[in-house]
């Protein structure tokens, strides 16, 4: 069972810019003072509901109102028009450290950042030997935290932080702390919230994470929300949008690069083909071990000279399998006018079962990229079932 | 799907939905933002240890210097003002003069040092919380309260010196005395709360308002009987600006620390109906504690974007 543990309706938050402060100011500019004001909406007409026992992901392009819709949920924020109400007990972790003081001690900065996210004097005691032993530096914990290193500070913070005992978690972008062994330990204790049936609602760049962590993304753009379901088809909107700024970041480029003169041959990757058992498709299905062609177009309006082409495998979360190109492989590209089909052949591919995609891009120096195609062809590994991962095998076990 | 989180989700189920943020509105506001402040009392206590801790954590002298301040003051005045001025009683030299005239400006300064600390600490308390305020969000009322806590502190210590030195000059204030006191310091405390709450909210919208402040206290000091006694104001103003001058809360509630601890100056003159005042006083301060506060809720939803 699930109840709707967050619900925001019509939710819209307008940033007033002034760009004046002090009194002064304000008195002189007191008549023209519109001309001194700036409308910035982080979020226009928001509607979400959020299920207890849920991991939802926060996605989107820097400045989409990814935080401020996270600060409006956890009450810092109030919005300019809508309401968000809450069930259950809400912690935040938008910072790690929130009120830790250089002055104090670990142990006294413990108890001070406990109770700022909410946890009571009687549970902190309760807590405080797991908390230290979580964070690894207890020969430090009566040590004033301003002569502590980065590391060790984030670690206290985040041992704190894990200790909380919310409904509803919010998480700003502070997963990514410590070395790898604390991180995994991190993500542990994420899984164990998850266990437990607590809601979560994160912000992230590292979609991978969201994909991993999450059973639902939302992608905000400009303050709207852009999808909104299972992580798979929310980032892949996501990285199509990310792919289109990207286009365009090139296509200026181009232009920029035409007004100074030198003017290179507009070439663009038309569309990749894959064959596979003599069987062309764009999307195909194909079983661990068979081998896989992968035709890419090119067209170009005057000669190409100098030339490399590569072609890359990705999962749908946009984990990269494979890459390879023709420099690569040793056998540089002969000089081409008007376009041309380059033809890799991947023998014996043993890819595991799931959904991939295929990327080709074109380049001549081998560091800018000239044209590219994003997921041009999409290609279904099925398989035995006997193992899974990005690689297939056919594994035996025997009792020696 | 655990049996945990199931449990977790019927006791959920059991919850209605509750605005995020505080509770707007004048009354049902009201008693939603006592309960959460109510709520808060342990980080309150650990704020003002933090105050209290950081603030001369590396220092030699430790807690000593919080009772430098008030000391040299004294010093200054009582040798400035009492012996080149002339205003202390000496049996020869000048008989008129102030009697106790140490003991008397201490007990000014005493309260007027509780003032400024509560109403100057609270005024830049939210600014001075921004990385809290705009990460986690709490009843904000807990900064202005936390420096208001860590200024009690301070006071009660400023307080033992000042009963010990009446011990020591062989006039220690008892009996029925002490209910001026009682009801000063609680209009005293009201009174500057009041202020801390609405300057602390204004100054984040107004960040002049923390300057204008410091000079205003500078100001007020000399507004109220703190080095001067009451009688030489009596004699110099009357009608309505005596009026004026004996409405301020301060003086008040100095001469009510005066009529508590200047056992020396019980033949002094006092304005009459001192009780009286500091009693219609407090009714004033609460009505104005209570606006403060509902102020400070209706700008609070703003400051963690304007700070």
């Amino acid at each position: 069972m699930a109840v709707t543990v967050v619900e925001l309706s019509h939710v819209s938050k307008r940033f007033v810019i002034h760009k004046e402060k002090s009194l002064k100011e304000r008195l002189v500019n007191a008549g023209r003072s519109k001309l001194h004001k700036e409308d910035f909406w982080a979020l226009r007409d928001v509607d979400l509901e959020i299920e207890s026992g849920s991991t939802v992901g926060l996605v989107g392009p820097n400045g989409s109102g990814k935080s401020t819709l996270l600060k409006l949920t956890g009450g810092i924020l109030q919005p300019t028009s809508g309401s968000v109400r809450l069930r259950g007990r809400l912690a935040a972790l938008l910072e790690l450290g929130a009120g830790f003081h250089p002055d104090l001690t670990g142990r006294e900065n413990v108890y001070l950042n406990a109770a700022v996210l909410g946890i009571s004097k009687a549970q902190t005691d309760r807590y405080f030997d797991a908390i230290v032993d979580f964070s690894g530096i207890e020969p430090f914990i009566d040590t004033q935290v301003k002569f502590y290193s980065s590391g060790m500070y984030v670690r206290l913070a985040f041992a704190v932080a894990v200790h909380v005992d919310p409904d509803i978690l919010l998480v700003d972008e502070v997963l990514a702390v410590g070395d790898e062994p604390f991180q995994r330990k991190c993500m542990d204790r994420i899984r164990g919230f998850q266990q437990e049936g607590r809601t979560i609602v994160l912000v992230s760049h590292a979609l991978g994470q969201v994909a991993d962590l999450c059973d639902r993304a939302i992608v905000l753009e400009k303050g709207q929300v852009r999808a909104d379901g299972p992580p798979r088809d929310a980032l892949r909107v996501l990285r199509d949008d990310f792919e289109e700024t990207r286009r365009q970041d090139v296509e200026q480029a181009r232009r920029a690069a035409t007004v100074e003169g030198e003017k290179p041959a507009p070439v663009t990757v038309t569309s990749i083909g894959l064959v596979t058992r003599g069987a062309p498709s764009d999307l195909l299905t194909m079983r661990p071990g068979d081998d896989l062609l992968v035709q890419v177009h090119v067209e170009s309006e005057g000669s190409l000279d100098g030339w490399n082409l590569g072609i890359a495998l990705k999962t749908n979360y946009g984990q990269m399998v494979l890459a390879t190109d023709a420099v690569m492989i040793g056998k540089p590209l002969p000089r081409v006018s008007g376009g041309a089909t380059v033809q890799f052949r991947l023998p014996h591919l043993m890819l595991g079962e799931g959904d991939y995609a295929v990327d080709a891009a074109l380049s001549f120096d081998g560091v800018t990229e000239a044209a590219r195609l994003s997921e041009g062809a999409h290609l279904v590994v099925a398989s035995t079932g006997h193992s899974v991962g990005y690689t297939h095998v056919d594994p035996e076990v025997t009792v020696l | 799907m655990t049996a945990e989180s199931d449990a977790r989700a019927r006791a959920l189920e059991a919850q209605p939905l509750r605005p995020a943020g505080p509770t707007q509105g004048l009354f049902r506001g009201t008693v939603t933002s006592l309960r959460d402040i109510a709520g808060q009392a342990g980080l309150l206590r650990l704020l003002v240890r933090r105050e209290l801790k950081a603030r001369y954590k590396d220092s030699a002298l430790g807690f000593f210097w919080s009772l430098a301040k008030p000391l040299a003051m004294l010093l200054v005045y009582y040798v400035a003002i009492g012996k080149f001025l002339n205003a202390e009683q000496s049996p020869v030299r000048n008989p008129g003069g102030i009697p106790d005239f140490a003991v008397f400006i201490f007990t000014g300064l005493t309260a007027w040092q509780l003032f400024s600390d509560i109403v100057v600490g609270g005024t830049g308390s939210i600014v001075g919380n921004a990385g809290l305020i705009k990460k986690v969000y709490l009843p904000r009322e807990v900064f202005p309260l936390s420096a208001i806590g860590a200024s009690l502190v301070n006071f009660a210590i400023q307080l033992v010196v000042l009963v010990g030195a009446t011990a020591v000059f062989g006039r220690f204030p008892a009996g029925g005395r002490w209910g001026y006191f009682a009801l000063a310091f609680v209009v005293l405390v009201v009174y500057s709360t009041a202020l801390a709450l609405l300057l602390s909210a204004v100054n984040v919208y107004l960040r002049d308002v923390q300057y204008l402040v410091e000079i205003l206290i500078m100001i007020l000091f000399w507004a109220s009987p703190i080095i001067y006694a009451w009688r030489y104001v009596d004699g110099a103003i009357d009608g309505l600006v005596e009026w004026v001058y004996l409405a301020n809360p301060m003086t008040q509630v100095v001469l009510g620390f005066q009529r508590t601890f200047w056992v020396a100056g019980d033949g002094e003159p006092y304005p009459p109906d001192l009780g009286a005042g500091l009693g219609v006083t407090l009714v004033v301060s609460v009505v104005l504690l209570w606006v403060a506060q509902r102020v400070f809720a209706r700008l609070q939803a703003n400051f963690a974007q304007e700070l």
